[in-house]
């Protein structure tokens, strides 16, 4: 029989006033026996509307009936054989809006827990499963994949399933990309980014870092050096700014650069070098996930007072319901229907406040959320030692304007068809950020994973 | 890791360093850069790249050192390595089709003034080189520099070399006796840059000059080296790093520069603490 409980088995947290002074991880995992309970929620439904939700296909209903067996290394075998990295999804991925919303449990209460469950298999396997013996025949082919962040990963460990012999490019001096940089430890941590790189590596994927393709070689000469495709998974990193007033002065970061000094430069840990300022009040503009990441970051550096500044409504914020609720949680401020205009300094030219006005909201936009109309006359000052702007990244254009024949939309987006991840130019593919623009992790697998089977494909048929 | 092939001291804080880098030596420009990390804790820094051998697949840079991360550096001798040396990035300067060029190097920036001098110089352009120095127990690269211009003119803050003055009391004196050159490159201190902008402004002599903001990544992610240019926010990493200096807000450029001021010298105490508690154990 199934557990017919309408609610979700809580998984441990940290409390919000301790977590938000630490870099732990927030959630704590379920333990064997919640695992279990939550594992005997699902239905076992013939048409397994969860699979059809999920970006890599993960056979859902069979893992966890594995889960609830008490047959954990099948568990992840099944999540394994379609996802690459499923410590990592089992964390960031917006499963509400995949999978966990596809779930009948749903209608007439909580979905099943498939994230919290992919989670605990996956940290299961890692303290307790067999070192994966892995011994795939090459089959002589060379591919190289640009970018080590989720896509590319995902795009290299596929291909090197098939027997692909892979090189994987990356510009930092870590693998791992935005799951490095971007995401903060206390929501993913980085020893279990690593231990997936490491993982690949067994593989026999090579990763080289330090290359920043586009500089120190192109496409072009790529292709002279034997590899047959290459997969761009370059990703959103160029930042966005407002265009506002003051956003030259010291205390005014970009949320990536904030992001990387503490995530992969560990700005918080003493024994790193990496400079920070650690302010006391901070404002951090945006609504989506980077912004909850940014805005709780500055919290755990200590500041006192954390602002969001959303020009749109809570309802408009693009950020995961569970993100927003972790932060007031943990005690950020909101400050919704308000739009920096100006950013002030100090004569030592350090921002001393961020000038907003409120907004209200108008007719529909093109987005289909209600478009925010300036109220005249309504700015006011928030006094703040710092402004972190988190409003969205753009494509990074290094490889793009040094590839001839790989064309781009008006907003850098690299062109691909959108089955196949065929680029303009032949033998070159790409998906995830670089290709999307800024969105989510499992988003940019599916399409690494995609780009793979086309690879294969287009490979064997030359 | 990239190997340690040269160290040379230039004077008591300068230092030469020849890097095994054979991917970017393959495509290094004058007037682009490199980052690199020390160690696993380090800071990534950006160098510019001061000299490359295609060949031998090396990379020269030339530090100077001012902080916890080029002293470290500088513990390192021939046969270490660097953990992380990533490049080459940046825009390549843009020097072609000038006749009659000023390059201006104030102390460190010398080591960059140098590349683009030769590289104008084997172009075919009439070169002055003015290089400017606190004092003359500190000047670098005098013959490297000589070779490659027509004239060279040693300046010295406290006149210790006999040519007492800044690099634009020189410039100026050049200017004012008629030659009249199409395009000036300034390398150096910013408030260095910034006076000879103001000079050259006045006589309407385009002038290039080479940022060197603070950064992390070097490919355009961060956005920490931004300054405006024009009145438009520009990356020093990969719309720079050269610049047109009469476009360039240089008053938000110094003030940015000193971000983390008090951080890095408090840095510098530690560690210079750390070897000398080392120098009492010993």
């Amino acid at each position: 029989m199934p557990n017919m409980t309408p609610k979700k088995t809580p998984m441990p947290e940290q409390e919000p006033n301790v977590r938000n002074k630490n870099f732990e991880e927030v959630t704590l995992g379920y333990t064997e026996e919640m695992a279990a309970e939550e594992a005997q929620r699902c239905l076992h439904c013939k048409n397994q509307p969860c699979v059809s939700g999920c970006p890599v296909g993960v056979r859902i209903p069979e893992f966890i009936g594995c889960v609830a067996n008490g047959d954990m290394e099948g568990a992840y075998q099944t999540i394994k054989s379609t996802n690459s990295l499923p410590a990592v999804c089992g964390r960031v991925c917006p499963q509400e809006s995949q999978c966990e919303q596809k779930c009948v449990r749903g209608i007439k209460g909580e979905p099943v827990g498939i994230g919290r469950l992919e989670r605990y298999v996956a940290d299961w396997h890692m303290k307790h499963g067999k070192p994966e013996e892995f011994y795939v025949e090459s089959n002589g082919h060379k591919v190289a994949v640009v970018g080590a962040g989720p896509a590319g990963l995902t795009c290299a460990g596929d291909l090197a399933a098939m027997g692909y012999t892979v090189t994987v490019f990356e510009a930092l001096h870590t693998a791992g990309g935005v799951l490095m940089y971007g995401i903060p430890q206390f929501r993913l941590p980085k020893e279990i980014v690593q231990a997936e790189v490491k993982a690949l590596e067994a593989k026999g994927v090579e990763i080289k870092t330090d290359m920043v393709m586009g500089k120190v070689l192109s496409v072009d000469e790529l292709f002279e050096m034997g590899y047959e495709a290459i997969f761009i998974g370059t990703g959103a990193g160029l930042p966005n700014f407002m265009n506002i007033p003051g956003e030259g002065l010291v205390g005014t970061y970009s949320a990536n650069e904030f992001l990387t000094r503490v995530n992969l430069m560990k700005a918080y840990r003493d024994e790193y070098d990496t400079p920070i300022i650690r302010p006391k009040n901070v404002a951090v503009v945006g609504g989506g996930n980077v912004a909850m990441d940014a805005a709780r970051t500055a919290k755990r550096l200590g500041a006192e007072n954390v602002y969001i500044v959303y020009r749109r409504a809570e309802e408009q914020m693009p950020a995961r319901k569970e993100e927003i609720h972790h932060a007031k949680e943990e005690g950020i401020l909101f400050n919704l229907l308000r739009n920096p205009v100006a950013i002030h300094g100090d004569e030592n030219g350090r921002v001393s406040s961020i000038e907003c006005v409120e907004m209200e909201l108008g007719e529909p936009d093109a987005s289909g959320r209600r478009k925010p109309v300036e109220k005249n006359g309504s700015n006011f000052q928030i006094p703040v030692d710092c402004v972190v702007i988190a409003i969205g990244n753009s494509p990074n254009p290094l490889i793009r304007s040094t590839t001839q024949g790989l064309e781009a939309n008006s907003h850098g987006c690299i062109i691909v068809d959108d089955a196949t991840m065929t680029t303009t130019r032949e033998g070159v593919y790409a998906a995830g950020d670089a290709v999307s623009g800024a969105a989510t992790v499992i988003l940019a697998m599916g399409g690494g994973k995609e780009a793979a089977q086309s690879i294969d494909k287009y490979i064997k048929s030359k | 890791m990239f190997a340690i092939k040269e160290k040379r001291r230039l004077n008591d804080s300068m230092t030469l360093m020849v890097v095994d880098a054979p991917y970017i030596a393959k495509k290094a420009k004058a007037g682009e850069f490199i980052i690199l990390r020390v160690n696993e804790f380090g800071e990534r820094i950006p160098l510019t790249i001061a000299d490359y051998d295609r060949e031998n697949g090396t990379i020269t840079i030339i530090y100077q050192k001012v902080g916890k991360t080029t002293l470290l550096l500088d513990e390192l001798n021939v046969g270490d390595a660097i953990l992380d040396f990533i490049g080459p990035l940046g825009k390549a300067s843009e020097i072609e089709g000038y006749k009659r060029v000023a390059v201006i190097g104030g102390g460190a920036g010398c080591a960059i003034a140098y590349p683009q001098a030769k590289a104008l110089y084997n172009m075919g352009a009439k070169v002055d080189i003015i290089a400017g120095f606190r004092n003359k127990d500190i000047i670098i690269l005098e013959d490297e520099m000589k070779a490659v211009c027509n004239n060279l003119i040693l300046t010295t803050d406290d006149g210790s070399n006999g040519n007492k003055g800044f690099v634009t009391d020189a410039l100026r004196h050049n200017i004012e006796n008629g030659a009249n050159y199409d395009l000036v490159i300034a390398i150096g201190p910013l408030v260095m840059m910034r006076a000879v902008c103001n000079l050259t402004k006045e006589h309407q002599i385009k002038t290039i000059i080479s940022m060197n903001p603070i950064m992390i990544d070097g490919t355009g992610m961060c956005g920490g080296c931004r300054l405006t240019v024009g009145g438009k926010t520009k990356f020093a990493c990969v719309d720079g790093p050269d610049f047109d200096g009469h476009e360039v807000d240089f008053d938000e450029a110094m003030k940015r520069s000193r971000t983390y001021f008090d951080m890095e010298r408090e840095a510098e105490r530690e560690y210079n603490c750390r070897l000398m508690e080392g120098a009492k154990n010993a």
